[in-house]
């Protein structure tokens, strides 16, 4: 008898492959098949799914890494959500920090529309625009703290040559997230101009023409035309931000701390502070392994949330062209 | 307004508008170029000297003896192409089996390996510590190059759909040859699947060459550090030394940029991949 989903996979095969099913070489043809997926199977099994299960169980402890874990149920995350006003403090950065994202989908947008048009040397400008998508965030954090610095920095520098007096940026509590925001669009840019320019190749030409022989402006043809079809990527480009934004780290750990060991970042006055820097410092530099657990399981569970939350609404304004 | 004009004015404002975004996205750039090039006296200046004069190209002198460079340079080196090459042989080999053999569960498991791409990263980064430290890797490049060689369910999904387009037909007659499952891998699948191979290697390369968690939390020992991370703590060290910094920084990025300028098509597709399951 052949199992039925393997007659299903294989579909249009003919009816004679199917009775000669689980002869030798079916067989043969399986056992290498499962050989060829083990490793990424295992792999999976070993660094994801038991470090997953064991992270559960590290949350419900106290655990400095060297001494005996002590069992203390769900205290890490009582803990997290009502005692802990680090964690609330990092979550608000991290909704403040998302005002970027629609401001940075709005200048791609509109640099991939420019780039759609047929115009010469679309090439030069497509490997400027990619820069700092190729760069590390490493160096890229490194040059954006000089570009900030108050006094000699890039920005204050020019804004001085227009007479004003810029902000302390990093050093300021309220100019902090302004910064890593400005930063942040810079360096989104040249990804999310080439998943609108992919999407907007996707527009047929024909519609357009249409529109523009019944008397469509090009508002119109942009709003009620253009960009119905680049909702999924408006969509895409959302989801992965916000999940992007809440696992902001080198950026912080390198442009927020002050000079000397001690320092560890996030300020000032915690005014930068991301969740999955909060998790570092705890697992980290703090050595509360079951805490930073907790904090990871909380946040886990808020992406997933946001994520079908995101494709249940998306539903109702998201059109796919299939 | 007729439309050759409508036409003209719609690609004087492109040229607009691409130019504000070139010189936005440039600009910064320019400026980390110019700042390594220029003495120290000449930084502190109001106006800032745009082109530095005199030209001065200690700093990248410098850098050398201050940071372990080249130590670095080889030890991202090493640990990106061995990971590379690790992650890219078994994900097209089990991408090669979910696309063309057939074996029980195969679309089944296919699925639930691609719903695990779901995991937030922060519910591993405690757990994974852990397994590292218990298997006695913490200050090894293991815990950063053992991973790959299992393959990753993200790599080996696009090998599957650039296989599912190679024509049956191809392999049936291999087989009747009396090739084995192996050599039909490397000797039709492999050759013909050369542009997947480039855009995963240049992007998996890429992610590894620019890693910065994973070796700050995992390598111990200075000198077996990244680029990245070395360059980290540099900066902790000669925090308003900019000049340097950014002799550094420029030094850092100019591997990766040679290899896009001249793999730009696979960049630029790799990446557009990426956001395909929009």
């Amino acid at each position: 008898m052949a199992n039925p989903t393997l007659t299903s996979q294989t579909g249009g095969q003919p009816t004679k492959y199917k009775r000669t099913a689980w002869n030798g070489m079916r067989v043969r043809e399986a056992l290498i098949g499962m050989l060829f997926v083990a490793p990424l199977v295992i792999g999976f099994v070993v660094f994801q799914l038991i470090p997953m299960i064991q992270s559960v169980g590290i949350s419900f402890t106290n655990w400095d890494l060297i001494g005996q874990a002590k069992w203390v149920g769900f205290e890490n995350y009582i803990k997290a959500l009502t005692k802990d006003r680090l964690v609330w403090i990092a979550f608000g950065n991290t909704v403040y920090l998302m005002v970027g994202i629609p401001i940075g989908m709005a200048l791609s947008m509109g640099l991939a529309i420019a780039m759609n048009q047929k115009i010469r040397g679309i090439s030069f400008f497509r490997t400027i625009y990619f820069l700092p998508v190729v760069s590390s965030v490493v160096a890229m954090s490194v040059l954006w703290r000089w570009i900030f610095n108050p006094e000699y920095g890039l920005i204050n520098a020019l804004l001085k040559t227009f007479g004003l007096d810029g902000p302390l940026w990093l050093g300021s509590p309220e100019w902090s997230k302004p910064a890593l925001i400005i930063m942040g669009i810079w360096g989104g840019l040249g990804f999310n101009m080439l998943l609108y320019l992919a999407a907007l190749q996707g527009v047929p030409s024909e519609l357009k023409e249409a529109a523009t022989i019944d008397g469509a402006g090009a508002w119109q043809r942009f709003r009620y035309i253009t960009f119905p079809f680049l909702t999924p990527t408006t969509f895409f480009i959302l989801i992965t931000s916000i999940i992007g934004t809440f696992q902001v780290f080198a950026q912080i750990h390198l442009m927020t701390r002050a000079e000397g060991p001690t320092s560890i970042g996030g300020g000032p006055q915690w005014s930068t502070l991301t969740t999955v820097y909060y998790l570092w410092l705890n697992a980290f530099q703090y050595y509360k392994m079951g805490y930073a657990a907790a904090i990871g399981w909380i946040l886990g569970i808020v992406m997933f949330a946001l994520t079908l939350l995101q494709f249940w609404v998306g539903r109702r304004w998201v059109f796919y062209n299939d | 307004m007729s439309i050759t004009t409508s036409n003209r004015l719609t690609k004087w404002v492109s040229y607009g508008v691409l130019s504000l975004g070139g010189i936005f996205t440039l600009f910064p750039f320019l400026w980390m170029l110019s700042t390594s090039l220029k003495e120290d006296q000449y930084l502190l200046q109001f106006p800032p000297q745009w082109i530095p004069n005199p030209l001065n190209f200690q700093n990248y002198r410098d850098i050398w003896e201050l940071i372990p460079l080249a130590q670095g340079f080889a030890n991202s080196a090493f640990i990106s192409i061995t990971g590379t090459i690790g992650v890219l042989f078994a994900s097209s080999l089990a991408g090669f089996a979910f696309a063309k053999l057939r074996f029980p569960f195969r679309d089944k498991l296919f699925v639930v390996l691609l719903a695990t791409l779901m995991i937030p990263g922060a519910i591993l980064l405690v757990p994974q510590f852990i397994l590292y430290r218990d298997l006695d890797w913490i200050g090894t490049y293991n815990p950063l190059i053992i991973p790959s060689l299992f393959g990753a369910v993200y790599e080996t999904f696009f090998f599957r759909q650039f296989f599912r387009g190679i024509p049956d037909d191809l392999i049936d007659s291999a087989k009747i040859d009396g090739a084995s499952w192996f050599t039909i891998y490397l000797r039709i699948i492999v050759p013909l699947s050369r542009p997947v191979f480039a855009t995963l290697a240049v992007l998996a390369f890429m992610w590894r060459w620019n890693d910065y968690m994973g070796p700050l939390i995992y390598l111990q020992d200075n000198n077996m550090q990244t680029v990245p991370v070395m360059i980290s703590t540099f900066q902790s060290q000669y925090i308003t030394q900019y000049g340097l910094l950014m002799a550094a920084s420029v030094v850092s990025i100019l591997p990766i940029l040679v290899v896009y300028i001249f793999m730009q098509r696979y960049f630029v597709e790799g990446i557009a991949m990426t956001g395909l399951k929009g």
